[in-house]
């Protein structure tokens, strides 16, 4: 018989787990929820926009009553519970239903305080907290005109807003000098109290409110100095407190909140908690982005897992009063010591803030221009060091050339403006999908509306639509982001297992490491075949089925099926036999199509698959070896002519790149990987924009490192400039290698030195000559197996069944 | 009436991979998953046609290796929000051979 879960509290949170809950494991439970309000799930954090009029109360429904009803989730609406019995282990609501559980679940979410003064309890005195607010507020406007708000944080000033909008004269009182005191510096906050007034908003600052006047309803309210202000309708928007009523009438433990461990379990082990009614670490959250990182851990808990922790969040804030682009996060008070680096344009009303601690971002506030808000935060939670780029940080990551193409300002683009290239997706398209089917983060974006799928460049753009449209509830850099959905582990906690436990094999992976699905996923299995290939060259063996196909069957994939074949030309040179040779094949093979490539040489289109093992070993006799194409893997060294023909040439640049080419060909890498060597300044070989470049110079070679020519263009960094030859191939293999070693897959240089910054690998490959001289030998000893050519082995004979057919006996 | 194909043995197709069988109309594609059961299905993805043999198989269901679609093996539907069917045939092994009925 199945286990039987309550949940008490429809709200976010608590739905939010059971989501987690059912992707995990649909199976394990008999669900009941109890909500208090007739609704079913909504995201209470859009209840602002709908006040503003610019959504409905449809727009923010997240669990429509059919959800319920498809996952056989029994749903008990208008009914609080009223008793936990933790002995029969059952609850009781106030209508008398009983349920028993196996397992609780406490999302009874937060109250908004009421500042207990007299009056406080007149009709028309209310808090900014469920749709039933809303409605009154809404009814307020229709009928009367003077609305007072108590409270200058960040609800006060949203509800204020949409107050205004539906035409009161809205007064915002506030206790302090300075508005969202908690999420703004103080120049911040002048320019946005500026840009309210401007609306219509007044301010009442630094005024203590004493009495709520009125008969039975609010008339006006009195201050500390005596006077008064005329009020139809009062918002207290003073803070929050953890609804724990009924969890403290229970017997468990709570003090601010429901107190709950890593696990969000209470000091009943049968019981847990989550949202805004737990208090974790001494600390209750009232944001929406740290609930989803509970539900998650909770969720695996509840599942039976038992890995997963929950270990506080970092969180950060955005406005959303349409029109004004504000955002906060961290420490952005600094403290004693702290560095702040600031840039102020008051005529565009842009106010940019950031507090620096040893290199690293502590807090930021933005104000006017928030585009960059989710790259500092994801700055600020990596802890990243910034010392690399800290020059010109305030212009944004769009400075570093790593914003993507097109226009950053994303919310001035029109519904109709492309975002997504490669697939065809309209802004229009993702905002429709990401309120409509209720989409938290990036990966359902790409899932339901396949924007940012395909290259990635413009998930910046989507990040900043998700952020925008769902406000708060956007988790923009989880503290740690899982390889994939088959676990909960980051690229860096893998790679890290692999090489320290150490795990030589796949299925251990997935063994030691929890993996939640039986054979991973397309995204993980390459992933991880690449990270054990790296890390044990000499003795992982390779697993064909947990390659691409391009790395299976050694070709490109055409969209028709065919392939495309690609013979390495070492430097870019080629003999007359050789191109002979490639004239053969393709007539013999009738090759419709062929194209000298970017990186020099010659690419052969519309293979058909069992042709491939045939002509290869065509190539194979004339000389040639894959050009590895198709791979995460070194593909060109492209060269310019250099000193032996070229007036202005300085070194050998081709005989260089070819040596090399000569070292580096057949290496896995976690991406794609490009050289290039010029023989001089002139750089005709575009050595600055591969992942490896060298430019000769008369007195040596300049080495530059993490250059990209594709979706972002990015230069590359001087890594160091070195006198020989030598120096040059011990240098780029220390470079490859530690690239190898420890880039996330997929992560092609650019990204990867702009993460670990570029001083962390000059101090490995550079500064350190030990520690060079041993990535270099590691990368040598790797080089060993993986230059065994897999064309010639294939024309030989192995993984034939990749290449053949089969027939209807 | 019977018209159960032999095509192949178990052995001879890989553990989470895929052999193709061509016939006078199509390609189809037959898996391996990594519990050794194995699933028939026309090679062409609902969504642009890709072939479905050449993705990485994991579970129950198959990647496309052109868009990442994810089809499930037993049923041809495509996974997740994404809508479509591609079609199946009935399997079975006896002695170690592998049957498709066509």
């Amino acid at each position: 018989m199945k286990q039987k879960l309550v949940l008490i509290g429809n709200g976010m949170a608590g739905l939010r787990t059971l989501e987690e809950l059912l992707k995990i494991n649909a199976e394990l439970y008999d669900i009941s929820v109890f909500g208090s309000e007739p609704h079913p799930n909504y995201n209470r954090i859009m209840l602002s926009p709908v006040l503003a009029g610019e959504k409905t109360i449809d727009d923010i429904v997240l669990n429509s009553l059919d959800w319920y009803q498809q996952n056989n989730i029994e749903l008990i609406t208008g009914d609080s519970v009223t008793k936990i019995d933790r002995v029969k282990r059952q609850v009781q609501s106030a209508s008398g239903q009983i349920r028993p559980y196996d397992r609780l679940l406490i999302a009874t979410g937060s109250n908004p305080f009421i500042i207990p003064i007299p009056g406080a309890d007149k009709k028309g005195v209310i808090g900014f907290r469920d749709i039933a607010d809303v409605d009154t507020m809404l009814a307020a406007a229709k009928t009367s005109k003077n609305a007072v708000v108590i409270g200058g944080g960040l609800l006060g000033l949203e509800a204020a807003n949409g107050l205004m909008k539906n035409g009161m004269q809205v007064t915002v009182v506030h206790l302090l000098d300075s508005l969202m005191e908690r999420q703004l510096d103080k120049p911040a906050a002048a320019l946005l109290k500026a840009s309210l007034q401007q609306r219509g908003l007044n301010f009442l600052m630094e005024a203590q409110t004493a009495a709520i006047l009125g008969e039975d309803k609010v008339s006006a309210v009195q201050f500390a100095d005596g006077s008064e202000l005329a009020a139809d309708l009062v918002v207290m928007a003073v803070g929050i407190r953890p609804n724990i009523a009924l969890a403290q009438q229970s017997g468990i433990h709570c003090e601010r909140g429901i107190m709950v461990n890593d696990t969000m379990q209470t000091f009943d082990p049968k019981v847990y908690a989550v949202g805004e009614c737990v208090q974790h670490r001494n600390i209750c959250y009232g944001l929406v982005a740290p609930l989803f990182e509970q539900a998650r851990v909770c969720a695996n808990h509840l599942a039976q897992f038992g890995i997963a922790r929950y270990e506080g969040s970092v969180t950060s804030t955005k406005l959303k009063v349409t029109g004004i682009d504000l955002f906060s996060a961290g420490e952005f008070h600094e403290a004693e010591g702290d560095e702040t680096l600031v840039l102020q344009d008051p005529s565009q009303g842009i106010y940019k803030k950031l507090v620096i601690r040893d290199n690293k971002i502590k807090g930021a506030v933005l104000y006017g221009d928030t585009m960059d808000g989710t790259w500092y935060f994801q700055l600020l939670r990596e802890g990243t060091n910034i010392a690399d780029f800290r020059s010109t940080i305030l212009f944004g990551q769009h400075d570093l050339g790593d914003a993507g193409h097109g226009d950053s300002k994303v919310l001035s683009l029109s519904d109709s403006a492309e975002v997504c290239g490669c697939n065809g997706v309209c802004k229009g398209d993702i905002v429709k999908a990401i309120s409509e089917k209720g989409l938290f983060t990036l990966d359902e974006v790409r899932a339901h509306t396949k924007a940012s799928s395909s290259c990635g460049s413009c998930t910046g753009l989507v990040e900043a639509l998700l952020a925008h449209t769902v406000g708060d509830g956007y988790d923009a850099a989880p503290s740690k982001k899982p390889l994939c959905k088959c676990t909960d582990h980051s690229h860096d906690d893998v790679i890290h297992a692999i090489q320290k436990h150490p795990i030589k094999d796949m299925r251990s992976v997935f063994q030691q490491l929890n993996w939640k699905t039986p054979d991973g996923c397309a995204a993980c299995r390459p992933a991880l075949n690449y990270y054990l290939l790296a890390a044990w060259p000499e003795e992982y063996v390779d697993d064909a089925q947990s390659r691409f196909i391009n790395e299976r069957a050694h070709g490109n994939i055409q969209k028709d099926g065919t392939y495309s074949v690609v013979p390495r030309m070492f430097g870019g040179l080629v003999k007359p036999n050789e191109l002979r040779a490639i004239a053969d094949v393709c007539d013999k093979y009738q090759v419709p199509e062929m194209k000298v490539t970017g990186g020099q040489r010659i690419d052969l289109f519309g293979v058909k698959k069992e042709d491939l093992p045939p002509m290869w070993k065509d190539l194979s006799a004339a000389g040639f070896v894959s050009g590895h194409a198709y791979g995460k893997a070194m593909r060109t060294v492209k060269t310019c002519a250099g000193d032996t023909w070229c007036r202005f040439g300085t070194q050998n640049s081709t005989g260089l790149g070819v040596q090399l080419e000569h070292l580096t060909w057949g290496s896995w890498m976690p991406h794609k990987f490009k050289l290039a060597v010029s023989g001089c300044p002139r750089n005709c070989a575009e050595a600055t924009i591969k992942d490896f470049g060298v430019v000769c110079v008369d007195s040596g070679y300049e080495l530059h490192v993490g250059g990209n020519g594709g979706i972002k263009v990015r230069v590359t960094d001087l890594l160091c400039k070195v006198e020989t030859e030598q120096e040059v191939l011990e240098y780029c293999g220390a470079f490859t290698q530690k690239y190898r070693e420890e880039a996330h897959y997929l992560e092609r240089t650019a990204p990867w030195v702009e993460r670990v910054g570029l001083s962390t690998i000059k101090q490995a490959v550079v500064e350190d000559e030990a520690q060079r001289k041993v990535l270099y030998e590691r990368f040598k000893v790797s080089q060993k197996v993986s230059q065994i050519d897999p064309w010639k082995a294939r024309a030989e004979g192995g993984q034939a069944h990749e290449f053949t057919t089969l027939n209807i006996v | 009436m019977s018209n159960w194909k032999l095509v192949t043995t178990l052995t001879d197709i890989p553990q989470l991979g895929s052999r193709v069988i061509k016939t006078a109309t199509m390609n189809i594609a037959i898996f391996r998953n990594s519990e050794d059961r194995i699933f028939a299905m026309k090679d062409e993805c609902p969504h642009k046609k890709g072939p479905l043999s050449q993705g990485i198989v994991h579970g129950t269901s198959v990647t496309c290796p052109l868009h990442n679609w994810r089809i499930d093996l037993a049923s041809g539907e495509a996974l997740g929000p994404d809508q479509g069917c591609t079609n199946t045939f009935p399997v079975k092994i006896e002695n170690g051979q592998v049957f498709v009925q066509l």
